[in-house]
């Protein structure tokens, strides 16, 4: 008889119109790592809502065993209180309070007199750090630190409350390759101390390393529980039950033909916005028509900073170098003279920088090449809702109509609205920075089709890409990158996981 | 670079206005539904009216007290015309009321003690409009102060000017042609026996417009196969729209006739609602609001858009400037006090979010008329200065509210 800590029964949670979870089941044995899985929109957040009280007791249908005895939680005290703790996604520091402020928020260290007692809250906040092995002082300010450091400061705020189960939502999708290596250790060390972990997670490959088990969830309903530990769980096995087919592959094939070289750069090199460092140091790429060319490097290498700054100098100061469209020596100081030299840019965040999210799908998807649909100034609306009704059905954006408000698409659709956004500026090269972050793989796979129709097309892309498999799979040639400067480029026939990592780590002190 | 205009729509089998006849939804709730936000606005604009007619026996529909409304409260609407946009963009104007007085100062010098004709008043107004509404557009676009200091620092800069524009002292009153701008009727050009049959044309043409404008755009979305209503609630829609606009001619018609200043109102109102909705530099404001640093990203020119943001205030405040001290008929060193906060309101009772990217002209001008509405009622019942002020505080909170409660419902059912 296994020993299950948590257990929730037949949990149907409905909104007006749409059932979110229909009958889920979740067992988690105490002491291991549980993974969830399943694409955007499948009700895993939903459903850890409805476990930590966000949806309050009686809102939903079912039962939550906690620990051998039934709970019905008001709000996220009630589940904190019994050792529930939920670590989301956008992280909820505040960044201008101090580490041990931080995390003592809401749950202050006081002294007799009431007021704060600042040496036990920093003595206190020392000992959770060095728990989970982030060796910075408590009464540094949290904005400060990295995102990885910051998701080590959630756990330690974790760790205060008494956890017994903590649970972790996409906790490495905006970490590098070695913070995530680190928390995931930290999640094993967790483990080793007794104290349980579900993790929602995107990274098949972490799941298949770390998790002991996974509950594979689909449309708002249980697919599977499937045991890790018990071996023959590949990856495949799990996108089979996300998706309810098989993926022949993670990558779509494609014949690499490339053609004239439409996009060059030579000797690039930006400085820091604000410091007195080179965060780019004398670059130099091309990349062909109907060719994707990766870039990879570690966080902080700078492809985003050589992107943007490439893209209408949207990055950094002192910008000196050279590009070249078509062989020919072009201006972009601006990201309208970037745009209208045929540059598209999307971005690696697309909700603070991609899309306004407060309106709908036409719009966004305009807003780039707005001067396309406009006469005098005058914007010809109907044409605009047929472009963005063109898009919908090209790309597959799952949405009642383009009047849709962006905010409320799924991460792999918003993605798709930001693709269409930019290649209806036509541009002749595109460059796409994390284009398949924090979507599902369903949707990855529908990006990488798209990306292969629009090389096909004769449009040159290049992908930057924290995960090298992507990069592997998708690019004909890769550049890698660190501390700003270009330290190889390798075909792809020639690459490994391997090589490009030695590359990337490859002169790591600090230039300039 | 190559540049593809995308081919245009395919045309439909069926010739398009007779399929205007048939297609679409006719389920007011869903259609009520979705635009709640907008429609809800409305309502409470009727309800207000109709509490107010209950509550003064009627006098507040009356022919000349409707004329009235029209005439104390138009510079508020201009000045909120100009103020949505302000906040749509992300910003805010609190200076708009000090402007209103230095241009109507600036006009009187010009006209009364210079003896210039009437309209080198008007056009220095607007110079020194445009002069403060780039002013403002500097600071904000090019230097990156936020709004709200810089226009702070512009309200008690301008309100200083005024003074010294003035020497502290009123100045009036403006010749005849001056005061006929916001005191003026068209009146009698085409007769009438007891009424003005020159209103009603006006009216009867601003109906017909609407009417061909509206069906226009159907027939256009239809051919674009875009969801319509049904040609029924479509044809209540115009008799609705159509009744309430002629028995507003009407009115007026049996008061002193069409107002000039109504005029001014409405064509700023035709060209701004165009403006916001179907122009590149309309389009760019929503996307600045919305998110500044995705419409940055997508080759939106920030700076430049904000600046004419700006200046666009400062032309409006002009011409606001021009109208109240027409109605004033000289200019007080104190004028326009506080405009800029029945302004604001205005935008944020029809709609507009404080965050920006969010908010329409006709959404303000309903919000002002609201705003309007209950403070003429309130006069006319002779309610104390006071309790005005303290429901109009309320006003604005509840109407917000109901705003904030709308999205907060609306997130919800989406999840």
């Amino acid at each position: 008889m296994d020993d299950y800590i948590l257990e929730m029964r037949r949990i149907t949670k409905t909104f007006p119109g749409v059932a979110a979870l229909q009958d889920v089941e979740l067992a988690v044995r105490r002491g291991e790592i549980h993974a969830i899985c399943g694409e955007n929109g499948a009700g895993k957040s939903t459903l850890m809502k409805v476990l930590s009280g966000v949806y309050p007791s009686g809102s939903y249908e079912g039962e939550i065993r906690f620990d051998g005895a039934p709970v019905d939680f008001r709000g996220i005290r009630d589940s904190e209180s019994r050792g529930i703790v939920i670590i989301h996604q956008e992280l909820a520091l505040v960044p201008y309070l101090s580490i041990a402020e931080n995390i003592f928020l809401g749950n202050e260290r006081r002294g007799r007199s009431g007021l704060i007692d600042w040496n036990r809250t920093n003595a206190e906040a020392a000992e959770l750090l060095a728990s989970v092995g982030l060796h910075e002082n408590p009464v540094t300010p949290v904005v400060q630190l990295g995102v990885g450091k910051q998701q080590l400061v959630e756990i330690a705020k974790a760790l205060s409350k008494k956890v017994k189960l903590l649970i972790l939502d996409e906790p490495t999708a905006a970490l590098n390759d070695v913070d995530s290596a680190h928390l995931l250790d930290l999640m094993r060390r967790l483990r080793e101390q007794g104290i349980t972990c579900i993790m929602i997670s995107h990274k098949l490959n972490e799941i298949t390393s770390i998790a002991d088990s996974t509950t594979v969830l689909r449309d708002g309903r249980t697919v599977e529980r499937l045991d890790v530990t018990a071996g023959e769980v590949t990856q495949e096995r799990i996108i089979r039950g996300m998706v309810g087919r098989d993926l022949n592959s993670f990558y779509p094939d494609r014949v690499c033909a490339p053609g004239e070289e439409v996009l060059r750069i030579e000797d690039w090199t930006v400085r820091h916005p604000t410091q007195d460092r080179l965060v780019v140091d004398g670059a130099s790429l091309d990349v062909r028509a109907g060719e994707v060319v990766g870039i990879a490097g570690l966080m902080g290498a700078g492809r985003t900073e050589l992107a943007m700054s490439v893209f209408g100098r949207s990055y950094g100061r002192d910008i000196s170098g050279r590009l070249y469209m078509h062989g020919k020596e072009i201006r972009a100081r601006t990201v309208a003279e970037a745009i209208s030299n045929g540059i598209a840019y999307a971005t690696e965040d697309r909700k603070r920088f991609g899309l306004n999210l407060i309106d709908n799908i036409r719009s966004n998807v305009s807003s780039a090449g707005l001067r396309r649909l406009a006469r005098f100034g005058w914007v010809d609306d109907n044409e605009e809702t047929r472009v963005a009704e063109t898009s919908r059905r090209d790309m597959n954006i799952k949405a009642p109509s383009v009047m849709s408000v962006v905010g409320k698409l799924s991460g792999g659709n918003q993605q798709k609205v930001v693709l269409s956004k930019w290649l209806f500026t036509d541009p002749d090269v595109l460059i796409l920075d994390e284009p398949t972050r924090g979507i599902d793989v369903g949707a990855k796979y529908e990006i990488y089709t798209i990306v292969n129709r629009l090389v096909a097309d004769g449009k040159a892309v290049i992908i930057i890409s924290s995960e090298l498999p992507e990069l592997l799979g998708m690019c004909d040639r890769i550049y890698t990158l660190s501390a700003g400067r270009i330290t190889g480029v390798v075909p792809v026939g020639e690459a490994t996981q391997e090589k490009l990592m030695e590359l990337m780590a490859k002169d790591k002190e600090p230039v300039g | 670079m190559t540049s593809t205009k995308p081919s245009s729509a395919e045309k439909s089998t069926e010739s398009a206005p007779a399929a205007a006849l048939h297609a679409g939804t006719s389920d007011p709730r869903t259609l009520i539904l979705n635009n709640l936000r907008q429609s809800g606005i409305f309502v409470a604009l009727v309800v207000i009216v109709a509490l107010f007619a209950f509550l003064t026996d009627g006098l507040s529909l009356s022919p000349g007290n409707i004329t009235n409304i029209v005439l104390q409260y138009s510079y508020i609407l201009v000045l909120a015309i100009g103020m949505v946009i302000v906040i749509i963009g992300g910003h805010i104007d609190l200076s708009v009321g000090s402007v209103v007085a230095l241009t109507g100062a600036v006009s009187a010098v010009v006209v009364i003690r210079q003896g210039q004709p009437w309209w080198v008043g008007v056009l220095a107004a607007l110079a020194v409009g445009l002069a403060v509404g780039a002013w403002h557009g500097f600071w904000v676009a090019y230097v990156g102060i936020p709004a709200f200091i810089v226009t702070l620092a512009g309200m008690l800069l301008f309100r200083g000017l005024t003074l010294r524009v003035l020497d502290n002292i009123s100045l009036s009153p403006f010749p005849t042609e001056y005061n006929q701008i916001a005191a003026g009727f068209l009146n009698g050009l085409l007769g009438g026996d007891g009424f003005d049959a020159f209103t009603l044309l006006i009216g009867g043409i601003a109906v017909a417009g609407y009417v061909v404008s509206c069906f226009r755009t159907r027939v256009a979305r239809i051919r674009y196969q875009q969801p319509v209503e049904s040609f029924v609630l479509f044809v209540a829609r115009m008799a609705l729209v159509g009744g309430v606009v002629m028995w507003f001619a009407w009115q007026l018609a049996h008061a002193r006739g069409l107002p000039i200043v109504l005029i001014i109102l409405a064509a700023l109102v035709l060209v701004y609602g165009l403006l916001t909705r179907r122009t590149v530099f309309g389009r760019q404001v929503y996307a600045i609001g919305g998110n500044l640093s995705a419409a940055m990203l997508s080759g939106v020119k920030v700076r430049t858009v904000n600046f004419w943001i700006f200046v666009n205030m400062g032309f409006l405040s002009a011409v606001a400037g021009i109208i109240f001290s027409s109605r004033s008929n000289g200019a007080q060193p104190a004028a326009g006090n506080m405009f800029e906060l029945d302004a604001i309101a205005a935008a944020f009772i029809g709609g507009a979010a404080v965050t920006g990217g969010v908010g329409t002209v006709v959404g303000a001008m309903v919000g002002g008329l609201i705003m309007a509405v209950m403070s003429n009622g309130m006069q006319i019942m002779g309610v104390d200065q006071s309790m005005q002020s303290v429901v109009k505080g309320l006003v604005l909170l509840v109407a917000v509210a109901f705003d904030v409660y709308n999205k907060r419902r609306a997130a919800g059912a989406s999840r």
